[in-house]
Formats: C-alpha cells, structure tokens, sequence
C-alpha cells in the first residue's frame, strides 16, 4: 500500500536569493559542551561546508551511531549496509551509495538540519534545541546528536560509496 | 532564536491542514497491513488471546460487586442487546464535565458511583476486560458519526494535536500517519492509525492494552513529554481519531504486532 499523500519529498534545490551563509543555532552546540565546536557553522547553497568542530571526524563511531536505534535513529527511517535489513526503515532514501551522491557538506547539512532544505521533512534537525513544542524532560534543551557525533556520523556516510 | 522555526511553521502549516486524514472510504485499518498470519488470529475467536479478556469481562458483567453488591448485568441486561453500539459512539461528549469520555472512562464512573467498587487503575486487568467485553459488542458496526456539535471542539483540539509537531525530534503524528503509512519505520509497518480494535492484544505488549497505551508509546516515541493515562489530552486526541475514522468496521479485540 502506497501513502495516500503520495512519494517522499525531496529536498527542492535552494533558490538563487537563498545561497547566502545562514547562522545555526550557536546553543545548540554550546548545550553539547564540546570544548572545540566551532561557534557558528555556516550553509552556502545545500551544504554545510565547514566541519562542527575541530576534531575529525570518525568513521567507525559513526558506524555504531548510525546503526543504533537509541542514539542516532538513522536507521529507523534508512537502510543502510550493515545489520539486519528487516529491523531498518524506508521512509528516507536508502543510504547505501549515499556518499557517492553528495559530499561532506551536503551530508553534513542533511544530519544537522534536514529540514533547512526541505521544511516539511520527517528526517529531524539532529542539532537543533529551538522551536520545539512538548519534549521529554529528560531530552529537553539538548539536540538529538552532539556536534562531534555528527562529525562521526558524516565521516561514515562519506565511506557509503556503493551499494 | 526561532525566527526561522516561526518561518517553516508559516510554510507547513497551510500545506498540513490540507494533508488531513485519509478520506472516508479511503482509509485502511492496521489490519490490513497485517500479515495473513497475524490476520487469521484476530479472526479466529479460539485463536486470539484478545478473546481471554472479552470472556473475563462477560463474567465481570453479571458478577455482583462493590459496596452495592450489583453486577452490571442488574441495571444494564444483555450486554448484547444493552451494549451494542456503545463502542460505536464513545469518545462521546459527557454533559457533566462538559468534556468528552472514553469507554473505559464511562466503565469506571459506573463501577464506582452504581457499584460503589474501589477505582480500578487504566490498564488494570478488570478495566481492560470489562472495556473489552462491552467494546466487542459493537464489533463489525461502523464506528460514528460522532456530529454532536458539543463534541466538535474537542475533535478540533484533537486535530490540532494530531497536526502539532512536538518532541525532541519534532515529529507530528500527521507526519507518520498521514503522510507516510505503508512505509516501515524500523521493521513496522506504519499503520494509517484508526482506533477500531481497542482494546487491543499487541504481541509486543504480550497482552491487552487500551488505546490511550498506545498513544503514549507513540509520544514516548517522539520524546515528548507523554500524559497519564486518561489525561484530557489524550482523550482529545482519541476523539478526532475517532472521528477520522468514522465509518470504519469495529475490531475488537483487534491483535496487532
Ligand atoms: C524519522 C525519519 C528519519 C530519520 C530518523 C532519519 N532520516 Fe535521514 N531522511 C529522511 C527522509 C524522509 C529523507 C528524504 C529527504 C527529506 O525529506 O528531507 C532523508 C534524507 C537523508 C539524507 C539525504 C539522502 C539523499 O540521498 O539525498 C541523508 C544523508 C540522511 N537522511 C541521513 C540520515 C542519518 C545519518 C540519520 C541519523 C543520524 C537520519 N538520516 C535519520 C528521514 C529520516
Ligand atoms: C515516527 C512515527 C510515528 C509517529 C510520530 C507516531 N506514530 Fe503512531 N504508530 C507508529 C507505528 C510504527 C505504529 C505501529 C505499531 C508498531 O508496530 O510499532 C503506530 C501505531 C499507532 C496506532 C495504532 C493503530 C492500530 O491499528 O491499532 C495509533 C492509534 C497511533 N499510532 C496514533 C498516533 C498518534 C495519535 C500519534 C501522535 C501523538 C502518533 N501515533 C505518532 C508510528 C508513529
């Protein structure tokens, strides 16, 4: 059975007017505490070029977060090339082959804010805190992610090259 | 600062309220995307486990109890021809607290106000089953229409709840069960959401659970902050899923993964 409101939105191409550098939210990432993120992570065009913090990232804790349905959520909603294909999600695109398809940046800007390029997608802001409604205290004021865990998480999806 | 939130909320909000449930005649029980397995248990009254509470909630109907020492079957008959189509019309709006009232709300004041019986907590096993029993004498009407203009702003609120993104990962129910049921959030099928088979035996729960159970699960899901059972929230948003699924089959007990 197929949506009724039809496929996926895909992230539209940012207009022309709105290729400028745009300012996260600099708590979100003071709420983390990381002694090295960068105080403000800038988009040009669909991408966020600059890295979160000064500390690559690591492709193998990117691993175990991506695949973890506690702490990343990822594959909730993705499939990716590891663990057992039956537990994971197709609401997103499938992962594999994904860092083949877009570059650090863009996959930096898809974890961190999703929703900057598309408003309505269900992919959540993993380094947002502002503008939410109702959270759980115990989840309240913190982003889903950390600035460095996004750092991981990049650095393994960048090795998703093929399927 | 949320000026950019206040933004998005102005692009999606206009497109979310047009999204609305899936029309009637339109809309798919979480039955239908059960498996054929899953499916021939809830059909067959031996097989499902559903069917253990029903039995224990027929022998609570005509058992005496309470300081009144009266069984609902004194006042209230044949469940089968007494409360037939109750299920059908509940959340139904409650002239005394001017709110609406769920089944098992409506159960309990007459346990405790007809029967003089001590409260009994939401998901109790007697709760559950009498809720079940009386539930399983609508099973197969359609559920509806629920056009009480009383009830109207509390589908609204529902609605509104139902369309609000919340929680840390700001999800709206909307964004699940309107916008994306058939596809599989982890190994699951996202059902289109309709409250026709409450109570319910889960196989995750491994018993049977009411609806607003449920619906916490789901907000624990979101990590938003997750009201107690009965909450007037939750029974708002139980009466616009209700009202949504106006006309749909009654199930229960339904069984779903
Ligand atoms: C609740 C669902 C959900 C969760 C959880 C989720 N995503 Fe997504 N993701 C989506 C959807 C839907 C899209 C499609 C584009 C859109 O709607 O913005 C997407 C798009 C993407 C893209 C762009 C893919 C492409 O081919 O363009 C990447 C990369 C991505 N997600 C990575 C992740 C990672 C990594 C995580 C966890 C840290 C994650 N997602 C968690 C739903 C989700
Ligand atoms: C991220 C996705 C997601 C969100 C958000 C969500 N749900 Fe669900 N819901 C599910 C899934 C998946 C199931 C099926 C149960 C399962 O297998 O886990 C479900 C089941 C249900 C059911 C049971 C339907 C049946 O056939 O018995 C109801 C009712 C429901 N949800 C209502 C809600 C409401 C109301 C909200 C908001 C407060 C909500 N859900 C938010 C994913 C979601």
């Amino acid at each position: 059975m197929s949506a009724p409101t039809g496929s996926l939105d895909r992230a539209p191409r940012p207009a022309p007017g709105a290729r400028r550098a745009l300012l996260l939210a600099v708590a979100a990432l003071a709420a983390v505490g990381a002694p090295d993120v960068r105080p403000s992570p800038a988009i040009v065009g669909d991408a966020m070029p600059t890295p979160l913090t000064a500390t690559p990232g690591d492709a193998e804790r990117g691993r175990a977060i991506v695949g973890d349905r506690q702490v990343g959520l990822c594959v909730l909603c993705h499939r990716v090339p590891e663990g057992e294909p039956r537990l994971q999600g197709d609401i997103g695109p499938d992962l594999r082959g994904v860092g083949a398809r877009l570059d650090a940046g863009q996959l930096r800007l898809r974890v961190a804010d999703a929703r900057r390029l598309n408003p309505r997608s269900v992919m959540p802001a993993y380094l947002a805190v502002d503008g939410r409604t109702n959270v759980a205290a115990a989840y309240r004021g913190r982003p889903i992610l950390g600035a460095q865990q996004i750092e991981d998480v990049v650095a393994y999806l960048t090795t998703l090259r093929g399927r | 600062m949320s000026w950019r939130h206040g933004l998005a909320a102005a692009l999606v909000l206009p497109i979310a309220a047009l999204a609305d449930a899936p029309a009637p005649g339109d809309r798919r029980s979480g039955y239908e995307t059960m498996s054929p397995a899953l499916r021939a248990m809830q059909d067959d009254d031996v097989a499902n486990p559903g069917m253990l509470w029903v039995l224990d909630g027929e022998a609570l109907w005509s058992t005496r109890a309470g300081a009144a020492d009266r069984a609902c079957a004194d006042c209230h008959g044949d469940a089968a021809e007494s409360m037939r189509g109750v299920a059908a019309r509940h959340p139904t709006f409650d002239p005394r607290s001017a709110a609406p009232i769920a089944l098992d709300q409506r159960i309990e004041r007459c346990r405790v106000e007809q029967q003089g019986a001590a409260p009994s907590a939401p998901e109790s096993h007697d709760r559950l089953a009498l809720t079940a029993f009386v539930a399983h004498q609508s099973r197969g009407l359609a559920l509806g229409p629920f056009d009480d203009p009383r009830l109207r702003p509390f589908v609204d609120a529902g609605r509104a709840s139902f369309h609000q993104r919340q929680g840390q990962l700001d999800l709206s129910c909307a964004d699940c069960h309107d916008r994306h049921p058939g596809r599989r959030l982890a190994g699951n099928v996202i059902p289109e959401g309709h409250p026709t088979g409450y109570p319910i035996y889960r196989l995750e729960w491994q018993t049977v659970g009411s609806l607003d159970r449920r619906l916490r699960g789901c907000l624990a899901g979101m990590r938003a902050t997750v009201p107690a059972p009965g909450a007037p929230e939750l029974t708002e948003l139980a009466a616009y899923l209700a009202w949504r699924a106006r006309g749909m089959t009654i199930e229960t007990p339904a069984v779903r993964p």
